[in-house]
This record gives C-alpha cells, structure tokens and sequence, in this order.
C-alpha cells in the first residue's frame, strides 16, 4: 500500500458555487419572461455592478493597483458607443466595437501609468479620467454637461430593446469572468498571486511584474468599458458627469471591500450586496453616499478581508477555485 | 501678456499653498492623502462659520489649532491603523474619508457656494497698479507671499529643529527611530497635524479668491497632486516651482481654447509623467537632497 498525490482543482463547494451561479444566470436571461422591461433594466444594473466589482477587485485584489479613476474607461465606452451609432454603425455593434476600444486604450495607457507608485497610479488615473471628461465635453455632439441619448436604439422596440441588452450584459459579463477565472488558473495566474502576495518576492523568482500587472490592467479597462457601454444601453442618457463622476469609483470600492479584496467570491457578493443596498437607500442622496463611505472605511480598518474573508475559511474547499488541491489518498 | 503672466506665477501661489501640504504627509509618512482636497473645503466652512462670528484675523489662528488637532485625530483613528495593513490600504481608507466628508458637507451647508470675500471688505478685488498700467491682485500677491512663507517655515523646521530630525528619521525607517527613542507614533500624528494646518492657509486662499462649493476638494486635490508631480520631489521649494508651471500651462491653454484651463493642467500633468517615466521615487531623502545632520 503506497500514499499517492492527488491533484484535484475543485470539489463539492466549487461544484455547488457552480450550480448556485448557474441557477443565477438562468434566472437573470428569464428576467425578460417574469419582470418585463423594468425588470430587465434592474438585472442590467446589477451585472454592470457585477462587472465593475470583479473588474476593480482584479486590479485592487490581484495585481495591486488601486485606480480612482477606472471611469476613464467607463465614461470613454459610453462616449464612444455614442459616437458611433452617431456615424451609423448599430447600437449593439458600437457597444462590442466600444468594448475592443477600451481594450486598446487601456494597452496604451498601461504603457505609461504603470510606471506610476501606489498613491501617484492611483490619482494619476483619476487625472486621466477628468482629462477625458473635459475633451468628450468639448464635442459639439455631446452639448457639454447637457449630454446627449443613444437615439438609435429607439430603432428597436422596447421589449426587443431590454431584453437584447440584458442578455448581451450576460454574455459579456460571463465572458469576461471566465477570461479573468482562466487567467488566474494558468501559469500567469500563479504569477499574478505571486505578485500580489509580494511584489518584491515575485521579482527575485523571475515573475516579470510589469508583465503581469499589464495584463491585468487591460482585462479591467475591458470588462469596465463593457460596463461603461451597457449602462449607457440600458439608461438611454448620456451625461458626461455621470459616466465620469467619482461616485462610480465609490462604489467600486464599497462593493470590494465590502465583499473582500482579492477573492472573486468577494467581489460578486459586494456587487450582489450593493445592489440590495442601493435598491433601498438610493433614494437617501448624499446620507447614502456618507453611509457607503463610512462601512468602506470600517471594512478597510477593521475587516480588511471584507465578508468573504469571514466565510470562505469556514467552508470546505474553494468556491470558486483557482488553485491546486493535493489530497494525500491510499491505493 | 504679461498681466496674464503675472496672474499664473500668481496662480501658481496658490497650487503651491494647495500641495505643501500634501506633499509634506507624502514625504513624511509615504501616505497619498485622498481627503486633503476634502479636509481643505472643510477648513474654509469652519473659516466661514468662525470667521462670521469674530472676524477672519481671529478664525485663522483658531482653525489652525483646530485643524493641527483634526491631523492627530486623523492619524490615530485611520492613518496609523491604516498603513499596518500595506500600501493599499491607507489609499482605500483616504478615499473613502473623502466621500464621507464631502457628502457630510453637502448635507450641513446645502450645495450653495460660498465665499470667505465679505468678510474682508475689499481685498478681494483690491489690486497693486505697476508701471505700464498693469493690475496685480493684492490678494494673490499676499498668497504668493504665504505659500513662500509655508514653504520655508517647514523647511526651516524639517532641518533645523530637534522635531525635523525626529520627523526625518521616522520617515526614513522607523523600526531604527524606534530603537533610538523616538516614539514615531507621536511624531507621524504631529506631521499629519503639521500637513492639516497648512491646509487652513489654503482654505483662506481658496476661500477669498473664489467662492466653492461641498464638491470642491477633488479639483484641489488634483491641483494638489498635479504640482507636486510636475515639481518633481529635492525640496519642497520644487513644489512651488511645479505649482508654477502648472498654473502656466492652465493660463496658456486657456488663452487657445476657453474651456482649455484644467486640459492644459491636465497635459503638463502627463508631460512629467513621460519626463520621468520608470524614474524618480519620492522620498524624504530625495526631498531634502542630502543627509540627516543632527
């Protein structure tokens, strides 16, 4: 009788995550069916939130890049989808060709911002993002802070309308998990982890650093301008201040660290958790925003790990597993 | 032209009282404070509401003391808690102090915009006439004034004073300035006052020269920021001259292009991040440009 290794990459808590997801997204594509258009216009909203969390959570949690700034590519996704269908192109295509574009423009910017410390990375973006909002303000197209609508989407009628816009929000928010879920699964994935847990650690056993945080970034501005098009489909308005304002940036870090930093768990349970919140309190304007402030800042003093650093120890296995499980068995 | 000119280096008066003190907490405690904006708007309301009831010459000193009290605040509940838990944290926790505190205020003032100029009759607009009919504001004179004077007053003490050194050793390793005595908790928290008081001069500039609004800290913090990065770090003095630059840049931009101020800002902004790409780290050493002498 000899102890053999075996190496498994899940197990029942990954399999009952993956049947509780997949019940999720069932649910969210029948909203159409159940809650009709106003119903579809919240499931939108809530895998923009989804997709925002997870984004951020990537760049904060993984690669350790705090951005004030990610509604660069929020704000320039929305601009842009606008600016398209304007020359013509169908709504939904300028929304996937508005994604590629934030893809490029988060290589171009990884180019320069990455070189950038900790706090100086951080507000740098968040001068970039400004820099955006004042040039989309300078287009004649856009009237300044008036704004402007995605007029032709009014080409498709509205139950057509909401319901193609969630399940393009579906498909774009479970491709861009499962690319971020495969990326932390590979080789690269190591070396993102690695990175994160010690930058300096990860350099001296050859990670290219820089490498790595690259690719990271450019996967959060894309899946951000997914979320930055598709809130524009789903409300219609374009209003620079509301694409590019700092609250978006509030959010996203309520919601991280609220679920927890640097688990995809914790990101999707802050989202799911904003939702709820901002479903009851939104209506309290600027008291609700002191109140998401305020639980940030006592998540980050007194819980760093957020929620799912107090639930995912206390389950057995991962959930959504990204590592290497190594079971002694007797054969 | 050369009013125009005039008025930037003026300006720059003004960015440079803005970032000392942001620059100053950068340097000490390796902290980016993302409230400074916020807690600069919060000094201008306690400037105007002390400011209504006994006259400016009496709020200043008065939320100097108050602010200095605030930065100790500041660093025991958050800051010092903050940075044990790397570098992330004290970002996320600044941030989101900024969003309490800008929405707090909203809450108490309304979203009307005040201004501190009544309380000063007409300093606001009074101006020095210079041969060849040029107008100077004697009010950014006086801040240009006052951002030098911060300037040096800092300067003076980082080098020159027991608590300087005290400073200096705790921004350059502290488990050392521990051994040799210092108690480095109470020095960071003094600093954190130090860099909060500045920000009530800024608050009076901002106050007098412009009315403001709940909202307002972002834009200064970006001011802030955007001179300190464009100055470069060897002395806080480079943060007078990148406040310069940046306020020429805004000025020039703006004489292209109306809405073209805070872009041309913006633009310096990235100019000096290109300059320096992959180079210079802030540090207290590099701030200072030599060794610690005691």
């Amino acid at each position: 009788m000899s102890a053999q290794l075996v190496v498994t990459r899940g197990g029942t808590t990954s399999r009952i995550t993956l049947a509780l997801l997949a019940f999720a997204v069932i649910v969210l594509a029948a909203t159409p069916w159940f809650f009709g258009v106003g119903g579809s216009g919240r499931a939108v909203a809530l895998l923009v939130y989804v997709l925002l969390a997870v984004m951020w959570n990537a760049l904060a949690g993984f690669a350790g890049l705090v951005s004030i700034g990610q509604t660069l590519f929020f704000g320039v996704a929305a601009y842009t989808t606008i600016r398209l269908s304007n020359a013509g192109l169908d709504p939904y295509l300028a929304i996937l060709a508005s994604v590629a574009i934030g893809a490029v423009l988060g290589y171009v910017t990884s180019l320069f911002m990455l070189s950038l410390k900790d706090g100086e990375f951080a507000i740098g973006m968040w001068v970039l993002s400004s820099l955006a909002h004042l040039c989309v303000n300078l287009d004649p197209l856009i009237q300044g802070e008036t704004g402007t609508s995605l007029i032709s989407l009014n080409g498709y009628a509205i139950e057509t309308r909401s319901s193609i816009t969630l399940w393009l929000a579906l498909v774009l928010t479970l491709a861009v998990l499962a690319a971020l879920f495969a990326l932390l699964r590979s080789p690269t994935g190591a070396a993102i982890t690695a990175v994160r847990d010690d930058e300096l650690g990860a350099r001296s056993i050859g990670v290219n650093v820089i490498r790595t945080k690259r690719i990271v970034f450019v996967l959060a501005a894309t899946g951000t301008a997914a979320a930055g098009a598709l809130w524009l489909a789903s409300n219609l308005n374009f209003q620079p201040r509301a694409f590019f304002g700092v609250h978006w940036t509030a959010y996203m870090l309520f919601m991280v660290l609220v679920g927890g930093l640097g688990r995809i768990e914790g990101a999707l349970i802050g989202a799911v958790l904003f939702f709820v919140i901002e479903t009851f309190f939104a209506s309290y304007g600027a008291w609700y925003l002191v109140g998401l402030g305020g639980v940030a800042v006592f998540f980050a003093l007194v819980l760093p790990n957020g929620l799912w650093g107090w639930i995912g120890p206390r389950l057995p296995g991962e959930a959504i597993p990204t590592g290497y499980i190594i079971n002694k068995s007797k054969t | 032209m050369i009013s125009q000119l005039i008025g930037a280096v003026l300006l720059g008066g003004y960015y440079a009282v803005l970032a000392t003190g942001l620059a100053f907490m950068f340097s000490v405690m390796n902290i980016i404070n993302l409230a400074h904006g916020a807690l600069i708007v919060l000094s201008a309301y306690g400037l105007y509401v002390l400011g209504g009831m006994m006259g400016l010459p009496i709020a200043i000193p008065i939320m100097i003391i108050v602010m200095f009290v605030v930065g100790l605040a500041l660093h025991a509940l958050i800051l010092a808690r903050a940075s044990k838990g790397g570098e992330l944290l004290p970002l996320l926790a600044t941030f989101g102090l900024s969003i309490i505190l800008d929405n707090l205020m909203f809450q108490v003032f309304g979203a009307d915009s005040l201004s501190l100029a009544p309380l000063v009759g007409d300093l606001s607009w009074a101006s020095f006439e210079l041969p060849g009919f040029i107008f100077v504001g004697k009010l950014s004179v006086y801040t240009l004034i006052a951002a030098v004077a911060v300037i040096a007053g800092l300067e003076w003490l980082l080098r020159r004073t027991t608590l300087g050194h005290r400073i200096q050793a705790t921004s350059q390793d502290r488990a050392t300035a521990r051994l040799l005595g210092i108690d480095t908790a109470r020095t960071a928290a003094i600093a954190t006052g130090l860099a909060l008081a500045t920000g009530v001069i800024a608050a009076t500039a901002l106050g007098l020269r412009t009315a403001w609004g709940p909202y307002a800290g972002s834009a200064q913090l970006l001011f802030a920021f955007e001179a300190v990065v464009i100055g470069g770090m060897g002395s806080l003095w480079r943060v007078l001259w990148g406040a310069m630059i940046l306020a020429l840049a805004q000025s020039l931009a703006a004489m292209i292009h109306p809405q073209g101020f805070l872009i041309g800002g913006h633009l310096a902004f990235l100019l000096a991040v290109f300059w320096r790409l992959r180079g210079g780290a802030f540090s207290l050493n590099r701030l200072l440009g030599r060794e610690v002498r005691t």
